[in-house]
């Protein structure tokens, strides 16, 4: 039993890092993860990965804060304490509407981004969870889960073959720790 | 991707298309003659400036697309830009009808109603162009309208609306020569050249929008004023006009045409357009509200007339519809990558921003009716047809005087064509 956890591909170049995952696919090579320093067209559909789902939680956020500042006034200005303003009367709506409507903009803000460092394990003074630093930087990297993947050797050939200019065969998943 | 393009695609306009166009143009002209044979001369009139503002805005529009799309150098609509090419190329034509239609409403004069008392007044612009309303004595004197004189005077007003109109025609014309000239020569010298003039156009577009529609639509009331009426009617026009070009595009692909516009290229223009929608709703808002808090009879006037038990039900559906709607309706991202949601949006937000136009122009002019279903009747649904096949025709005509419906030497046409998001 090799002790070998993740087996990272390095590649200079996107085009042969897609050109790798179809030869990986080709071979029933179940792929983990690609880590790249930029966007690349067409790579979620390849993989397979789903839509994000973080817009269904904005909206949610969005309905959220926007009802609570509006029950706010409504219990502050109609129901608690009214006050006759510029002689409107108690229950006044579009004198609620900017409010209400900055507050479902902060919530959506705020929500979306803290679901996203929450799915993602990534909030201010934590250290990110890296495979390999340079895909931070200039690299592509493929990542392949070694133990559920067997016959290494191939997959090092397959991705040497694609043009990978290094293969690490890692055995601990991460480089970084917090 | 691009392999199985052929970007020589010529448009050719016949079919059916044509002749429904025709009709519609028939139908218009029929309800035209009809209106003024019995005796609905003002209503006509009001129906025909909607209308001829209408059609001017977005032709207006498009050549505002086309230079957006310059300065922000943008890639995505290098494609898809032949359509709003096609609209520039129609506004010299709208702009002529537009301009008729205030020369002759501004001239023809018929007994009317002004505070009361009946005065013979023009179809148009009643308030500010009757004959002594800025002579002392004279008894249609009106001191708030002789104070505004100095903008408000007929030589003045026909060569702001003329000027505005001759320039926005001229920088349209120049950036689709450019776009003429790139598709023979190649090269980065014509979108250069193209993005200089774009620039210059947004500049002075920017300022002039808001004295057109100060001009031809708020001065129909000229007692009242709100400094953001030029915004909402940008917004007005620009959410149309991309409701406009997205429907073109989903029709043409629909008769064989453009190909190479994917899902990606619509959800782009749906993102546009809902995102303008909301931004047509803000500045909505931000006129009504400042009004409402303020509450003063001078301004709360206008919304007072929309606030008839006659045009309170168009009011609340204007926001219904150029509101809500796009809200609920094309937010999700699956519902601006469907055709067919998408196209229906677009039909929703062409007749809504018509209503919205409706609501500006219809209270300060004809007024109202016996019954609130009655505002809407034969005259507007003909007109807006008549308009809506002139526009179809023309524009479609201008389309097919393309070369190809592709600007093919653009250079930024590859990555227009790999679009993705």
């Amino acid at each position: 039993m090799s002790s070998t956890k993740y087996i990272l591909g390095v590649f200079d170049d996107p085009d042969d890092l897609m050109h790798g995952i179809d030869k990986l696919q080709k071979n029933s090579v179940s792929i983990y993860d690609v880590y790249s320093p930029c966007p690349i067209h067409g790579i979620d559909a390849k993989l397979g990965i789903k839509d994000s789902r973080l817009g269904y939680a904005a909206f949610m956020f969005g309905c959220l804060g926007g009802s609570i500042m509006f029950s706010m006034v409504y219990y502050m200005l109609t129901h608690d304490w009214p006050i006759n303003i510029g002689g409107k009367n108690f229950f006044p709506i579009p004198n609620f509407v900017p409010v209400t409507f900055e507050w479902t903009v902060l919530w959506t803000a705020f929500g979306m981004t803290f679901t996203f460092f929450f799915a993602t394990h990534l909030f201010p003074g934590r250290a990110p969870r890296v495979m390999d630093l340079r895909a931070t930087n200039d690299k592509f990297i493929l990542a392949i889960d070694a133990r559920i993947n067997g016959a290494h050797d191939d997959i090092t050939n397959l991705l040497k073959e694609a043009g990978a200019v290094e293969v690490k065969h890692n055995e601990r998943k991460y480089v970084s720790y917090e | 991707m691009s392999t199985h393009n052929s970007f020589d695609e010529h448009f050719e306009f016949t079919g059916k298309a044509k002749t429904y166009s025709l009709v519609g143009i028939a139908i218009g002209i029929i309800t035209i003659l009809a209106g003024f044979v019995t005796n609905h001369s003002l209503q006509t009139f009001a129906n025909l400036l909607l209308m001829g503002y209408y059609f001017t805005c977005v032709c207006m529009a498009g050549v505002f697309f086309c230079a957006l799309q310059y300065v922000s150098q943008a890639g995505w609509s290098a494609s898809l830009l032949r359509v709003p090419q096609a609209f520039a190329k129609t506004l010299p034509l709208a702009a002529v009808i537009l301009i008729i239609i205030i020369i002759a409403g501004l001239s023809l004069t018929h007994p009317q109603d002004i505070e009361g008392k009946s005065v013979v007044a023009p179809y148009l612009y009643k308030l500010w162009a009757v004959n002594g309303v800025t002579v002392k004595g004279n008894e249609n004197f009106n001191a708030v309208i002789a104070g505004k004189a100095g903008y408000l005077n007929r030589p003045f007003f026909l060569a702001r609306i003329i000027g505005f109109l001759g320039a926005y025609s001229i920088f349209g014309w120049l950036l689709n020569k450019y776009s003429q000239t790139e598709d023979e020569l190649g090269g980065v010298f014509y979108y250069s050249k193209s993005f200089t003039i774009s620039a210059a156009f947004l500049v002075i577009f920017g300022f002039t929008t808001p004295l057109f529609a100060f001009d031809v639509i708020m001065s129909l009331e000229a007692h009242w004023f709100s400094t953001m009426f030029g915004w909402y009617n940008f917004a007005a026009m620009w959410v149309s006009t991309l409701s406009i070009i997205t429907l073109t595009i989903i029709w043409l692909r629909s008769q064989g045409y453009m190909q190479w516009i994917t899902q990606n290229h619509l959800h782009s223009l749906g993102q546009l357009m809902f995102g303008f929608s909301i931004f047509w709703t803000y500045t909505w808002f931000a006129q009504f509200l400042l009004v409402y808090y303020a509450n003063i009879p001078e301004e709360a006037v206008y919304f007072l007339k929309r606030w008839e038990p006659e045009f309170k039900p168009w009011f609340w559906l204007n926001i219904v519809i150029n509101f809500l709607a796009p809200l609920l309706i094309i937010m999700a991202r699956d519902s601006k990558r469907s055709t067919k949601v998408l196209a229906w949006t677009c039909g929703l937000l062409i007749v809504g921003h018509w209503l919205d136009y409706f609501v500006m122009i219809m209270p300060g002019t004809v007024g109202p009716q016996a019954e609130w279903w009655m505002e809407i009747g034969p005259l507007e649904i003909g007109i807006f047809l008549g308009f809506a096949g002139l526009f179809v025709f023309t524009t479609m005509t201008a389309l097919s005087s393309f070369k190809s419906t592709i600007p093919k030497k653009h250079p930024f046409l590859e990555e227009s064509l790999h679009h993705q998001i």
